[in-house]
């Protein structure tokens, strides 16, 4: 293949960053916005195109009918040593032309949406330049041909969140949560970065295609190092794991995620939804023939994930904000797609049930950036329409809105994992992958999708159904406009139809393609579970009842915890303002005032001493500076025979 | 006699022939195109220039000697001179504004054929393997700039100026010949070759004393502190266009000539006796300068002491005695030049629309020059020595290469020079916060400076962005260092 077609796919949304970056402000906004569309648009056809060929051009299969990994250009960018060398490049496999295909549908939908759901914002040329610069810096990274280069990307993408989420800058809120968000995936990444240098130092590469296309020999470099009683392979797994926590909101690191919600809804969909939020999963996917052989890390995944995954849908029951519900239901379900990675393992590079957790992850990662993408747009849409982001402000708007009531209804489906949605599928696969690694957490999984099921047609009664508010002033909520309902529909359609393509062709661990089977015992578990939580929704929600409030007397400590996220926050608070703050910051900043200034006022002090002293030497008078010059002369005399004597 | 012995002194004969084109120009052209010689100088200038790229010595360790190995070129001696050129020809375009204005109607053409004459002293300077030809150098580089001193004769700095520079460097001149004169005794000879062989046995104090004023004389052409006290007076009472040529061009030529004369004439007494007085000047050199620097409002007298502190670390690289000091000394060199002139370029276009040189008329420059009060910036972290400006690396490069050679006296010169650094950053952004933050309403108003004096500051300001990032520049001068056959 040749590279012109990807660094096309690269270079597009970078000159349209550039483009709308500098001279965004001369423009008006519908020319920024629409050239924002026609270069993302290119980029989509372009990115097709390059997955068409992939998956089917027949150029990329091997011997054996396995996908390769194809490199298709890679240069060299700075050079450590001779093998340790940072790329910068393009790779093709399986799942990277499978996130190229996600993240530009998404971002492309999502910049056609804002074309409506922005309009005649403040910044609206700087909005786009930044959804630009996020779309390339996702794009680098999930194409990179080194842990390196996706080391950068990561962080780019990082960064790009934290603008986009304070893009309100004015507002309070949204710039400490675009602190927080970048502080706390900062601080994961620094583990990440540790988990590269330690694999890049014990297998002196950062290649992808040498790490991960022949894992056997990395491990033989790993053999025998332990470090505090775990092998050292398990630790560099950890370490990168620790980096993908922070990003896809992993427990205890998820605490950014709700927050981020203060960004513009488009990006929340964009980057909190389908696309970043995932580079933890895509990551661990990415090194997963590394991950195989250490089972202590694979374990440690499937822990965080399941604790995570039950924790996030206990907390989304009680929110108000439907897009905080929204926030943990995606913490829930991206802990769903770490939880079917880990199961796929069974240590010593032997995968679990035919590698099934691996496709299934991918597969639900595909499914699942469709429908909440749908989610987190038709939310949009109502915060549009109703500018308030809590459900107790909606009420009975199926009447108003009946384009985004029926999308909306269709992503709950889909999520819920009520077949035909898409959701039923994927998450059927985890859950098989789940059963097959250990009862207990597939038990444990399914009463998450119990809960998962719940939950989201709790909000949903709650936002179309009810009684709906008096209309004042005649303000009626009204549906969106065009360009942002294409969008809804686009995506519904896609989680309707979705299920029905056969992944495991497109994705395997091994990249041999195989068929599905579902298996129907567990799917008709599943399904039952999904249809009970919903009518166990229904009956509490459908209509204002005092059920729900009995409930909440009943367990009032649950509820409390629910609502207040289990005080992780305040948690969080504690440790950083009165153990961090005061027991280690400000003892150094003491320090540094009185110590380290000190020292250098006392510098600069002597320093301007020492000018006004010599001030005399300057006279102005030649036969002065005559003297000086022969008693130097004479001086270094001196000198040359004190060197000698020495 | 060998003609073909000429042809390796082609920069010389091709400096020599704008010379005196210019001189003909000036000469015979009737006086109401007076006023075209700037521009025809310049031009000129700019083709020698080029032609010095298109020289046959250019790299390897190609190296050609004439008038029997009285004279000597080779790659390092050609880069050095083509660096020259460049600085020159900025200074040339800076001053084309100044050179037309009223009151040079008549001295236009003495400034440039002073200022041609002084580049061909300092050409022999570098290309001397002999005393006598430095002597010549020496001299016809030092004598013509007391004359361009007082170019500005209405002005009485200018005429005070001259004379203290004529007095204190006819008074070198003599301490150096003094030193010279020892070394002949000593020696018997003033070819470099044969004094580098017989002084190695020739331990006396008059060897001690010969070099300590070989030492002064050369040290009062770079204004090394104490032989530095004229520099102040001559670059505020100089023409602008002479300071900058001075505090450049000069000082890059006197510090590549030391490193020559160090290396091939006194290269086997070097650790003996030159060493400590070495380590004495520079850190006199560096700290002195900056203490003097951080008191003075004139904008000029400040680049003067700032010139002297440079001339400091250019020493560092002087000492470092291998080819990648040398690299990293002409890298200095040239960015030296970039910066220094990007600074002398505001300075002069300031001082040419509305006659201001203090520092305090400078205060909120941002609000009406915006674009001159960021070249200055520009130019002032530059020489401060911040990344990812050229002065940064032109600094670490010279702290490298003086560390490259491993001794311990070089690892504290290194360190003194670091916290001077520091101290140097702080008169820097002196002037910075004087342009940037001061809230002060600025006497100097909006105004739009000549095509020629943007030219230059774009140059200056291009070359201080550029030379810190585009690293072929230095693996070129690195790959000239690594062949070099100085250092024997």
């Amino acid at each position: 293949m040749s590279p012109t077609i990807p660094i096309l796919i690269l270079a597009i949304p970078l000159f349209m960053f550039l483009l709308l970056g500098l001279l965004g402000m001369k423009m008006s906004h519908k020319l920024a916005g629409w050239l924002g569309c026609l270069g993302m648009g290119t980029t989509l056809v372009l990115a097709y195109c390059t997955a068409y060929t992939y998956y089917f051009g027949g150029d990329f299969v091997g011997a054996n009918g396995e996908r390769l990994m194809s490199v298709v250009f890679n240069e060299t960018w700075l050079a450590f040593t001779d093998k340790l060398v940072i790329s910068m490049g393009f790779m093709l496999d399986s799942i990277s032309a499978l996130m190229l295909v996600v993240i530009t549908t998404i971002s492309f939908l999502v910049h056609l949406y804002s074309l409506g759901y922005m309009e005649g914002e403040k910044g609206f040329q700087r909005y786009y330049a930044f959804l630009s610069l996020f779309s390339f810096s996702m794009l680098l990274l999930v194409v990179a041909t080194n842990i390196f280069q996706m080391y950068i990307g990561w962080e780019l993408v990082g960064a790009s969140s934290y603008l986009l989420i304070g893009f309100y800058y004015t507002k309070h809120s949204a710039v400490s949560a675009s602190k927080k968000a970048f502080i706390v995936t900062r601080f994961a990444d620094l583990g990440f970065l540790l988990g590269i240098l330690v694999l890049s130092f014990t297998t002196q590469t950062f290649d992808f295609a040498e790490l991960c296309g022949n894992p056997t020999a990395q491990v033989t470099a790993f053999a025998g190092k332990t470090f505090m009683g775990c092998s050292l392979l398990t630790w560099a797994l950890i370490l990168i794991f620790t980096g993908g926590m922070g990003k896809s909101a992993m427990m205890p690191l998820h605490i950014w995620l709700p927050d981020a919600m203060e960004g513009p809804t488009p990006v929340s969909a964009l980057i909190h939804a389908a696309t970043m939020v995932v580079a933890g999963v895509y990551l661990v996917a990415r090194m997963f023939p590394l991950y195989l052989w250490s089972f202590d890390a694979t374990t440690f995944i499937v822990v965080v994930g399941a604790i995570t995954a039950f924790y996030a849908a206990m907390v989304a029951c009680a929110q108000i904000d439907i897009k905080r519900v929204l926030a943990f239901s995606t913490i829930s379900q991206i802990a769903f797609m770490m939880v079917a990675l880990g199961v796929a393992s069974e240590g010593e590079g032997q995968v679990c049930h035919h590698g099934l957790g691996y496709m299934a992850s991918m597969f639900h990662m595909f499914t699942h950036a469709m429908f909440k993408a749908l989610l987190f747009l038709g939310a949009g849409a109502l915060i549009h329409a109703v500018h308030s982001n809590d459900y107790t402000a909606m009420h009975g708007l199926r009447k108003f809105m009946p384009v985004t009531h029926i999308t909306f209804l269709i992503g709950c489906l889909a999520i819920a994992g009520i077949p035909p949605f898409s959701g039923f599928f994927s998450k059927d696969e985890i859950m098989a992958a789940c059963y097959a690694w250990h009862p207990v957490i597939g038990v444990w999984m399914s009463v998450v999708a119990g809960l998962t099921a719940f939950y989201m047609f709790r909000l949903y009664y709650l936002i179309f159904w009810w009684k709906e508010h008096k209309i004042e002033h005649g303000h009626k909520p009204h549906e969106a406009p065009l360009p942002m309902l294409i969008p809804l529909v686009f995506l519904a359609a896609v989680s309707c139809v979705a299920g029905f393509i056969p992944f495991g062709h497109f994705v395997s661990w091994n990249h041999l393609p195989y068929d599905i089977h579902l298996d129907w015992t567990i799917a008709g578990i599943s399904v039952t579970i999904a249809v009970v939580a919903i009518v166990i929704a229904t009956v509490m929600y459908r209509k204002e009842n005092p059920l729900p409030a009995k409930m909440k007397a009943l367990l009032p400590a649950l509820w409390d915890w629910c609502y207040h996220r289990f005080y992780w926050d305040e948690l969080y608070m504690f440790i950083t303002h009165k153990i961090i703050f005061n027991g280690i910051c400000r003892p150094i900043a003491w320090f540094d005032r009185h110590i380290i200034d000190g020292t250098m006022d006392a510098m600069a002090t002597i320093t301007n001493k020492a000018s006004v002293a010599i001030r005399g030497l300057q006279s102005g008078q030649v036969q002065m500076y005559v003297w000086v010059y022969l008693i130097g002369a004479l001086l270094l005399c001196g000198l040359g025979v004190m060197a000698v004597i020495l | 006699m060998d003609y073909s012995q000429f042809l390796a002194m082609k920069q010389e004969i091709a400096l020599l022939v704008v010379f005196l084109l210019v001189f003909l120009y000036d000469t015979f052209m009737p006086q109401r195109s007076g006023k075209g010689l700037p521009v025809f100088a310049t031009v000129l200038m700019l083709i020698a220039t080029i032609g010095g790229f298109c020289s046959c010595c250019l790299g390897g360790t190609c190296s050609l000697s004439a008038f029997s190995g009285m004279y000597e070129t080779s790659a390092a001696i050609v880069a050095i001179k083509n660096i020259l050129n460049i600085g020159v020809v900025i200074v040339l375009i800076q001053s084309i504004r100044w050179a037309n204005g009223p009151d040079m109607a008549v001295r236009r053409g003495e400034f440039y054929e002073l200022l041609l004459v002084t580049l061909f002293g300092m050409y022999l300077m570098i290309s001397a393997r002999h005393f006598l030809l430095f002597v010549i150098g020496l001299e016809s580089a030092s004598l013509p700039l007391a004359a361009m001193v007082a170019l500005d004769k209405k002005r009485y700095e200018s005429s005070e100026a001259a004379i203290k520079y004529m007095l204190t460097a006819v008074f070198s001149s003599a301490i150096f010949m003094m030193g010279l004169s020892f070394v002949y005794a000593l020696c018997g000879s003033l070819y470099f070759e044969t004094i580098y062989i017989n002084l190695a046995a020739q331990m006396s104090p008059l060897l001690i004393l010969a070099m300590a004023f070989v030492l002064a004389g050369v040290g009062f052409k770079l204004s090394l502190v104490p032989f530095h006290l004229w520099t102040a007076d001559v670059y505020q009472g100089a023409p602008t266009s002479v300071t900058s040529y001075l505090s450049v061009i000069s000082k890059g030529a006197a510090a590549f000539a030391l490193l020559v004369i160090l290396a091939q004439a006194f290269g086997t007494v070097y650790s003996q006796v030159w060493s400590w007085m070495l380590y004495a000047l520079i850190i006199l050199t560096i700290t002195v300068g900056n203490l003097f620097a951080m008191r003075q409002r004139n904008m000029k007298r400040f680049l003067a002491f700032s010139s002297v502190s440079q001339a400091g670390y250019i020493m560092l690289g002087v000492i470092g005695f291998n080819g990648t000091a040398m690299a990293a000394l002409m890298f200095y060199i040239l960015v030296y030049i970039f910066s220094n002139l990007g600074a002398f370029g505001v300075i002069q276009a300031i001082e040419n629309n509305c006659g201001k040189v203090s520092m305090d008329d400078y205060k909120g420059l941002y609000k009406t020059n915006p674009r001159l009060s960021f070249a200055m910036m520009l130019a002032m972290f530059s020489l401060a020595g911040i990344p990812p400006f050229a002065g940064f690396f032109s600094k670490f490069f010279i702290f490298t290469g003086a560390l490259a050679q491993g001794s311990t006296a070089m690892y504290v010169l290194v360190l003194i020079a670091l916290i001077n650094t520091i101290i140097s950053l702080y008169y820097y952004l002196l002037v910075v916060k004087a342009m940037f933050i001061s809230p002060d309403e600025s006497v100097i108003p909006t105004f739009r400076s000549s095509c020629s004096e943007r030219l230059g500051m774009w140059i200056a300001v291009a070359g201080i962005i550029f030379l810190g990032i585009v690293s072929c520049v230095y693996n070129w001068l690195l790959g000239i260092g690594a062949h070099t056959a100085i250092f024997q």
